[in-house]
């Protein structure tokens, strides 16, 4: 949710801009708030870095204004700007050392030397990179080079950071390690960070609001539980995590957001905030780990949705297992263990029910 | 297996024959001959001698070295003023209108550089086509003298040796990563800024190559002095030029040759020794 109690700090607003006549960002409106952490996702060549970009002011806008604390910048250079940027590649200086790369921004201010010392000094060791001041750029490993990439942008106090893929480039492990240190420092700084990325579990990591991005536009902005949890379309529902789609029709309305729909010849109580016709189309959104698989009930009343498991995969804390639906349609499901439970293990094989946690679905409308 | 073997040494041994007989051989010759006596009638006597190298500390040759050098000197300095800002464009163009201009700076390389040489002449002289631009345009009122004179050997090394400028300058500017010139930006520096703390030492290695590949030909390009540089322009070559063919002293000719080409692999050494040392100084400190 948009708080609006808070400032904004970086605001693009209407903006617009093209390459050769394709569409990058079309009429992105977008307000960062201080001191929160930002992620832009979305998919390669979604505009996401084309906005980060044009805050950092290294594309100009076709139309459009970017604001920094309410002053329209944008018509200023990025070597004026208070933003600073981490690059992909971190583009650090390959024939300047260490503490050359993180003083360069502020020998530009001409600082006095004995300050820029101390300052450098400072944010080496806030990076833990103080014995490494004297090396060059190609003799630190992948996660140091990332840190002198972020010493040397925040160093000059920038009011907004903007990182763009920042991670990418590192393996898995050290990723996740990069994960917590970018929030802690993020924390520590007290800076606004913008994260630019299309890597979904980061996003849900680090962020306190994502912004996901389609074709040059918005689909949706929210906290990482309001992203995951109620998607507001099929994209940004697909975007982030697995999700399956089960079609259903209205058949009444129960009152109270409640309502009956028909899935797959099967009757279930659905809840949503929409408001819903008789024989309307929807998309009942689940995620693997909403659903239950059950052991087929002779005695049911009602009709249930059945298929048989195709795949059982041990993944230690779940047990994921995919069902082909008698419809045809494959789901999967994600179950947390339960040795105690006489039900839970199924084979590979085996005719299963297929249900969720009542209320735990998110209804889009099919249109 | 084995015919790539058989291949392998095959492409070797004809490199060795050829190194040896058309590289190895003609030095070893140029340096034996250096050390024997001058003889009018057979060329050369074989008496040993380090007379030739001696006659080298003579003032006057080397009043020839040290103008040679000068003048090489200014021609790679305005090869290098032209030539940066020239590959600096090229590198920043479409991709598609670069090879484009490249292949342009090679094509003059297609018409013999003696026959260019010949033109420049056209160009220079009295009555040429500088002078009568010059005039036409009532800048001037009386013909200039621009050849035979240090100008004119100055202005024709550059024109012969320019690309060999461009050429390495445009492959180091054109690796430059524009993300740094981008991250130089972010971090508030000018675009004169950026040029001086970012791409100039990066092109550090194609200035230096750019420099060699024209000073060193520079000092040898004695058909450009003889044509248009007239009697008190001499270059380095001349002199072994005139020692082989008018005054006939091979003995001599061969210990000044020796001389340029020690002199020349020296500054090749230093050029090695400075990339080196660029390379180097992160590793170690």
């Amino acid at each position: 949710m948009l708080n609006k109690n808070q400032n904004s700090i970086i605001r693009l607003a209407n903006a617009k801009k093209s390459f050769d006549n394709k569409l990058i960002i079309n009429d992105l409106t977008l307000d960062i708030y201080d001191g929160e952490f930002v992620t832009i996702l979305g998919p390669s060549g979604c505009g996401k870095t084309t906005a980060l970009r044009v805050l950092a002011g290294l594309e100009t806008l076709d139309s459009g204004d970017v604001y920094l604390e309410n002053t329209c910048i944008t018509d200023v250079p990025a070597e004026k700007r208070n933003t600073n940027t981490v690059f992909q590649g971190y583009a650090l200086f390959p024939h300047m050392t260490v503490f050359e790369n993180v003083a360069f921004g502020l020998r530009m201010k001409n600082i006095a030397e004995s300050e820029i010392k101390q300052r450098v000094k400072d944010i080496l060791a806030v990076v833990k990179l103080t014995d490494f001041k004297d090396r060059k750029p190609a003799q630190l490993s992948g996660g140091q080079q990332q840190r002198v990439a972020i010493a040397r942008a925040v160093i000059n106090q920038p009011k907004v950071l903007l990182l763009d893929e920042s991670l990418s480039a590192l393996d898995y492990k050290l990723r996740k390690e990069m994960q917590n240190e970018l929030k802690m420092l993020q924390r520590k700084l007290n800076i606004t960070f913008i994260f630019v990325t299309h890597d979904q579990e980061e996003a849900l990591t680090m962020s306190d609001r994502i912004i996901v991005m389609n074709k040059g536009n918005v689909e949706q902005i929210g906290t990482p539980r309001e992203i995951y949890e109620t998607p507001i379309n099929l994209f940004v529902a697909k975007f982030i995590g697995e999700i399956n789609i089960f079609p259903g029709v209205i058949e009444s309305c129960l009152g109270e957001d409640k309502y009956i729909a028909n899935v797959h010849g099967c009757q279930y109580t659905i809840s949503t905030a929409l408001s819903l016709q008789l024989d309307q189309q929807v998309n009942i959104l689940l995620r693997p780990e909403d659903l239950r698989i059950k052991e087929i009930d002779a005695k049911a009343t009602s009709a249930q949705i059945t298929g048989h498991i195709i795949e059982r995969n041990y993944k230690g804390m779940t047990l994921d297992s995919v069902i082909r639906l008698d419809s045809g349609e494959r789901v999967q499901i994600s179950e947390f263990f339960d040795e105690d439970d006489p039900d839970f293990d199924h084979s590979l094989g085996q005719k299963v029910a297929v249900s969720w946690v009542e209320s735990w679905e998110v209804i889009l409308k099919n249109d | 297996m084995i015919n790539s073997s058989l291949f392998k040494r095959f492409s070797i041994g004809l490199l060795l024959v050829w190194l040896s007989v058309f590289v190895l051989v003609p030095n070893l010759m140029i340096i034996v001959t250096s050390f024997l006596t001058r003889d009018d009638a057979n060329l050369i006597s074989l008496t040993f001698t380090l007379d030739n190298y001696v006659r080298l500390f003579d003032p006057l040759y080397f009043k020839v070295l040290s103008h040679s050098v000068y003048m090489a000197s200014i021609a790679t300095f305005v090869c290098l003023i032209i030539g940066y800002p020239f590959a600096y464009t090229i590198a920043q163009l479409p991709k598609k209108v670069r090879p484009v201009l490249l292949f342009l700076i090679i094509v003059p390389f297609w018409t013999n550089s003696l026959i260019r040489t010949y033109g420049i002449k056209i160009l220079l002289a009295k009555k040429g086509l500088l002078n009568a631009l010059l005039l036409n345009l009532h800048i001037i009122d009386k013909p200039l003298k621009l050849m035979y004179t240090e100008f004119a050997v100055i202005f024709a090394l550059v024109y012969i040796l320019l690309p060999f400028m461009i050429l390495p300058l445009y492959s180091s500017i054109e690796k430059i990563d524009k993300s740094l010139i981008e991250a130089a930006k972010d971090l508030g520096a000018s675009k004169f800024i950026t040029f001086l703390k970012v791409e100039l030492p990066l092109t550090m290695p194609g200035i230096i190559a750019g420099m060699l590949l024209v000073f060193l030909p520079a000092m040898g390009m004695f058909y450009i002095a003889d044509l248009v540089g007239g009697a008190k322009n001499l270059l380095i070559g001349n002199t072994i030029k005139t020692q082989f063919l008018n005054i006939r002293d091979w003995p001599f000719g061969s210990a000044a040759s020796i001389t340029l080409t020690v002199f020349m692999a020296g500054l090749l050494f230093f050029y090695y020794k400075v990339g080196k040392s660029i390379k180097n100084r992160g590793n170690n400190a």
